[in-house]
């Protein structure tokens, strides 16, 4: 098991967004390596390294590439910073601690697949992340690193712009989030054709999570084989994961693609407050199935989560103690994917509410036997019926909370109430010192 | 059935502050190839609610009119997302996050203090005028969570004293 870091060893350093302190690093050592390869060589060191999108999917980032229609110009780059499934923080500290590096994974990956336009797309509630990454921009064009010549020494012009969202969760949906860079509301487009052929604007656009680009420097610096060498199997490298919740110190690790849940939770994290025990985790963000307390020792790589029955998805971990309600979280969750549905595909438009109304009223003691059955109906009328992947990740909250915990749905009908009371988020509910890459916040 | 008059024209806006909108704009323009003007819907939206307060129908047909496309657009952006205001809203705006690691936390039982606190539901404005509060989705700071946003910006590992100092600074 290594210990090698790739994304978090700058965070927290004096200055670490600053151009100086990047290159003094070695910053842009790595772009520099790349202008002297051929572009084709670089996609190739991207298979071989098994990066897998970090933004929830995990597909193959090497293989999206090579989806690139091989005579349409223009082509894009879009980088999908929209960061909102509940659960995830992670690229926010990538452009916080460390810009340049996301910056200079941009310029190698657009000379890499002949892209001169980039766009981020950054969701409208990280206004100081826009700041940030807008001034580090603008710092890599006036130091010559981007512009007409990268470097100032390869004719290869490249603009990188960050474009705001406005609060939808639905842009972080590739193709809502083209509509979006578009200048319309986010309504997910039918695929095929993927955006990797029919993109921004009708053209070829590649759509990556920030994270996932944030490792192609360390990949050309150091060769894909030694990237794929720190993971396992089909996924390389390493990988931030965050973990809220009922946990004793939440925050953002470097791990391993496969490290262990539970050494996660109860040994990086201090385990849980109070010493209580964990009832559930959340293991990929909100819309990951919910494992037990007792699934959990499993390895996070995203096809050991799948074999547990879940998603390690965005890498965003929600740990519940035993004294949480599950229905009132389930209604929570619920809630959201009922606020955030665009309205576009009928199932989930009107299924998402339905669900949030019926988990509400078993939550508040009056609901019936057939209402939790009603729920999985409802659940599975959704899930693959909808046009992007909300309805899924709306249903399989649903699905799972209701088959792991499905006593205590019934004791809500059974006693007319919520057995938690007042205390249904936990015994206790306050805020705790986070480690954020080491980070203390 | 006739149709509604249509109400409110860019024209009946302040000159100056539609100055200032086309000065905000023309910078952003620069990001987006000349033949897409309409793709900053989204930031001639944001900078309008900036200058103007809100997206009154003049204001978003002032932006449809300068990237070249139709009102209707305007609109359908300015009531998709949530951070564009239709309606006048107070001087400041607290959001608070109340999604599952936010409530796991403390966030609900802080987004409650708050209602209490100013009197009013979610969305509602204070009778002063001075705050309107709003409960929202996920902010992207569940490890340093409770959070909220006061006016856009992002406040996180919130108690109640510290929401105190934090909205004690407002005017």
């Amino acid at each position: 098991m290594s210990e090698t870091l790739i994304l978090t060893r700058r965070w927290g350093k004096p200055d670490s967004a600053a151009l100086r302190t990047y290159r003094a690093d070695g910053g842009y050592a790595a772009l520099d390596k790349a202008l002297g390869m051929e572009p084709a060589a670089i996609v190739d060191e991207v298979k071989k390294s098994n990066l897998r999108g970090r933004g929830g999917a995990g597909f193959a980032t090497g293989l999206k590439w090579t989806f690139l229609p091989k005579d349409i110009r223009p082509r894009y780059l879009t980088v999908n910073a929209d960061e909102s499934e509940p659960g995830t923080f992670k690229d926010r500290y990538i452009i916080e601690h460390d810009p340049h590096m996301l910056i200079e994974g941009i310029a190698i990956t657009c000379y890499a697949l002949d892209i001169h336009l980039a766009y981020v797309y950054i969701r409208g509630e990280f206004a100081r992340q826009a700041r940030i990454l807008e001034a580090a921009i603008a710092e890599a064009r006036a130091a010559g690193v981007l512009g007409q010549r990268l470097l100032g020494k390869k004719d290869f012009d490249l603009d990188i712009f960050v474009h705001r969202g406005a609060g939808a969760y639905i842009c972080g949906e590739e193709s809502a989030l083209l509509e979006s860079l578009e200048g319309k509301k986010g309504y997910p487009r039918l695929k095929p054709p993927f955006p990797a052929v029919v993109g921004l604007w009708g053209k070829p656009t590649i759509i990556n999570n920030v994270e996932t680009i944030a490792n192609v420097p360390w990949i050309v610096a150091n060769g894909g084989d030694a990237f794929a060498g720190l993971g396992v199997g089909k996924s390389g490298g390493t990988r931030l994961f965050g973990v809220s919740g009922h946990v004793n110190r939440p925050g953002v690790f470097e791990k391993p693609v496969d490290y262990n849940l539970k050494k996660l939770i109860m040994e990086d994290c201090g385990g849980i407050p109070g010493g209580r025990k964990v009832k559930a985790v959340i293991p990929g963000g909100s819309s990951s199935p919910v494992l037990r307390g007792d699934e959990i020792d499993i390895s996070l790589e995203f096809d050991a989560v799948k074999a547990a029955g879940s998603m390690s998805g965005s890498g965003g971990v929600i740990v519940f103690d035993d004294s949480t309600c599950m229905v009132r979280a389930l209604a929570r969750i619920s809630k959201f994917y009922a606020e955030e549905s665009c309205g576009q595909c009928t199932p989930c438009r009107e299924g998402t509410s339905w669900m949030e109304g019926i988990v509400e009223k078993i939550e508040h003691g009056h609901g019936t036997a057939a209402d939790v059955a009603k729920l999985e109906q409802i659940a599975g009328n959704i899930g693959g019926q909808t046009i992007c992947a909300l309805g899924d990740a709306a249903s399989m909250p649903v699905q799972s909370f209701v088959k792991k915990f499905r006593d205590e749905f019934l004791r809500h009908v059974e006693e007319r109430r919520c057995p938690f009371g007042d205390h249904g988020w936990g015994l206790d509910q306050s805020s705790r010192p986070a480690l954020v890459g080491g980070v203390r916040y | 059935m006739t149709n509604p008059p249509l109400v409110g024209t860019a024209e009946e806006l302040p000159r100056e502050k539609v100055e200032h909108f086309d000065r905000d704009l023309a910078e952003v323009l620069r990001r987006y190839p000349p033949d897409r003007k309409a793709a900053a819907m989204l930031p001639a939206l944001r900078i309008g609610q900036e200058i103007f307060g809100y997206l009154t129908p003049a204001v978003q047909r002032l932006a449809a009119d300068r990237l070249g496309t139709s009102p209707a657009r305007a609109e359908e952006v300015a009531t998709f997302y949530v951070m564009f205001n239709t309606r006048p809203i107070g001087r400041h705006l607290v959001e608070v996050c109340t999604n599952v690691s936010c409530c796991l936390t403390g966030g609900d039982r802080l987004f409650e203090y708050l209602k209490h606190k100013y009197g009013v539901t979610n969305g509602g404005t204070s009778q002063d005028g001075r705050v309107t509060l709003r409960e929202v989705e996920c902010l992207g700071a569940c490890g340093t969570a409770p959070a909220m946003l006061v006016d856009e910006e992002m406040y996180e590992r919130l108690d109640p004293k510290k929401v105190e100092e934090i909205l004690g600074r407002l005017e």
